[in-house]
């Protein structure tokens, strides 16, 4: 699972999320099914199941809203399968991360017509997220070293200004770095233009992997309606 | 001999109005290293950012005979470079290799070429085995490396490093110094550390008040603006 192409890791996603989303009838079994094809995904990747299942569930906060929603609404159906749905594409996601490096994921992004500029962005705020976030870091410490504490945070007091300002700072050495970046950029003749070096090849295991892939999750709906009408 | 740089009345005023630099002349001979010295905010940072067309200011500036305007300015960042205090904003590609590739393939060196270039930079720097990792993980000493070889790897024909040995511990800074003694282009540094001048420098320019203040030996220049941070040489000079 590492070794294969992003792209047609991604292009077997984009079948995997496309076939659940649509999925009205039987989805009892369906889920049961797709659940043990990841499960199956997890192990063949020798990722740790049991965390890799527990980390997705932090997208069910959110659909725990629309849930509610469509409990309140006489539809609690609806919001049940929502959150299945949105906690198994969760699951998909997270495999797929998990065995690609992000330099090779946003390529194979690329390859899939994702815009550039968007991947641009998201490059740079993976690089430079640690950065930033140790900025913050140290400037936690210093203001903590000098006694200030989050305990005295209320909204109008000293301690509260203090954080905001501080938060002030640390955007504006962000937009500083950003500029210094581009200055680095442009003294090594970037144009506007990123050019990357050799995407991996597509090799015929990677899409006999494409194929299998994504006629799983089809079979599997297929399956279910069928034992559902 | 035509001077690799030669810059003449160079003045710079910010947008806020900060006047930077105020008829700078300077001039690089091939073969040579310069250290410019000078206190902070003495316009040495926004001087060198003014030799490949990063900020743009009065008065003329020729590199290997081609004078620097909006048309040549391709040309120059290729034969220019910079390596810049801050490591970090330096090398933003999510790998090493893809880092010392990025001039390169925006040059327009094939891709098989950039690879290989970058590969022989690496070797240079002697940070070949850090190809793949990500330039977050690495050391200071790393990083600055690494960012040194993505310049050598478009081989410019002047080198400038701002604050080369900021942020670096004593042995890194003389590994440092040994590297980039070995690299053969001309080169500006920009510095507060007098014991890497000292090792690398043959001349000297002192920045003040975004002027040239004075020019000439290392050794002269210190015992003129008392530019020594060891406190014992200081106390003896007091």
């Amino acid at each position: 699972m590492h070794r294969r192409d992003p792209r047609a890791k991604i292009a077997a996603l984009l079948v995997f999320l496309v076939v659940l989303a649509t999925a009205r009838t039987g989805l009892l079994w369906l889920s049961a099914g797709f659940f043990l094809l990841l499960a199956a995904g997890l192990v063949w990747a020798r990722l740790p199941v049991i965390a890799v299942l527990g980390r997705a569930a932090v997208v069910l906060p959110f659909t725990l809203v629309f849930v509610l929603v469509c409990w309140i609404g006489g539809d609690p159906g609806r919001g049940l399968s929502l959150a299945v749905k949105s906690y198994l594409s969760a699951v998909a996601v997270l495999l797929v991360i998990s065995t690609t490096p992000l330099p090779a994921l946003l390529r194979g992004l690329e390859s899939a017509g994702v815009p550039s500029f968007l991947l641009l962005v998201v490059q740079f705020l993976y690089r430079y997220l640690f950065v930033i976030a140790e900025e913050a870091q140290h400037m936690g410490k210093a203001a903590a070293a000098r006694g200030a504490s989050a305990r005295q945070w209320r909204a109008g007091s000293a301690a509260f200004r203090a954080a905001a300002g501080a938060l002030a700072v640390l955007f504006a050495r962000a937009y500083s770095r950003a500029e210094q970046i581009h200055c680095a950029m442009l003294s090594r003749g970037f144009e506007g233009r990123f050019r990357t070096l050799e995407p991996a090849r597509f090799r015929r295991s990677d899409a006999v992997f494409a194929v299998l892939a994504s006629a799983a999750p089809i079979a599997l709906r297929i399956a279910a309606e069928r034992a559902a009408s | 001999m035509m001077p690799l740089i030669e810059v003449r009345g160079l003045r710079f005023r910010y947008e806020d109005g900060t006047a930077a630099l105020n008829g700078v002349d300077f001039r690089l001979n091939p073969g040579e290293t310069v250290a410019l010295l000078g206190p902070n905010g003495s316009g040495k940072t926004t001087f060198v950012l003014h030799l490949n067309g990063l900020l743009r200011g009065e008065g003329t500036i020729d590199v290997c005979g081609l004078r620097l305007d909006k048309r040549t300015i391709p040309e120059i960042r290729r034969k220019v470079g910079i390596v810049f205090q801050d490591s970090d904003s330096q090398l933003f590609m999510p790998t090493v290799l893809e880092d010392v590739a990025f001039g390169l393939l925006n040059v327009g060196f094939e891709r098989s070429d950039a690879l290989a270039r970058a590969g022989t930079a690496l070797e240079t720097v002697g940070m070949s085995r850090a190809a793949s990792r990500a330039p977050y993980h690495l050391s200071a000493g790393e990083k600055k490396r690494v960012a040194i070889a993505g310049i050598v790897a478009m081989e410019p024909e002047i080198l400038v490093l701002d604050e080369p040995t900021a942020n670096l511990d004593p042995p890194g800074q003389r590994s440092l110094a040994d590297l980039v003694t070995h690299l053969p282009q001309a080169k500006i540094l920009v510095t507060h550390d007098i014991g890497f001048a000292l090792a690398l420098c043959q001349r000297a320019v002192f920045f003040q008040s975004g002027r040239i203040a004075a020019e000439g030996t290392l050794p002269d220049l210190i015992a003129r603006f008392d530019w020594d941070s060891t406190v014992e040489r200081s106390k003896s000079r007091g």
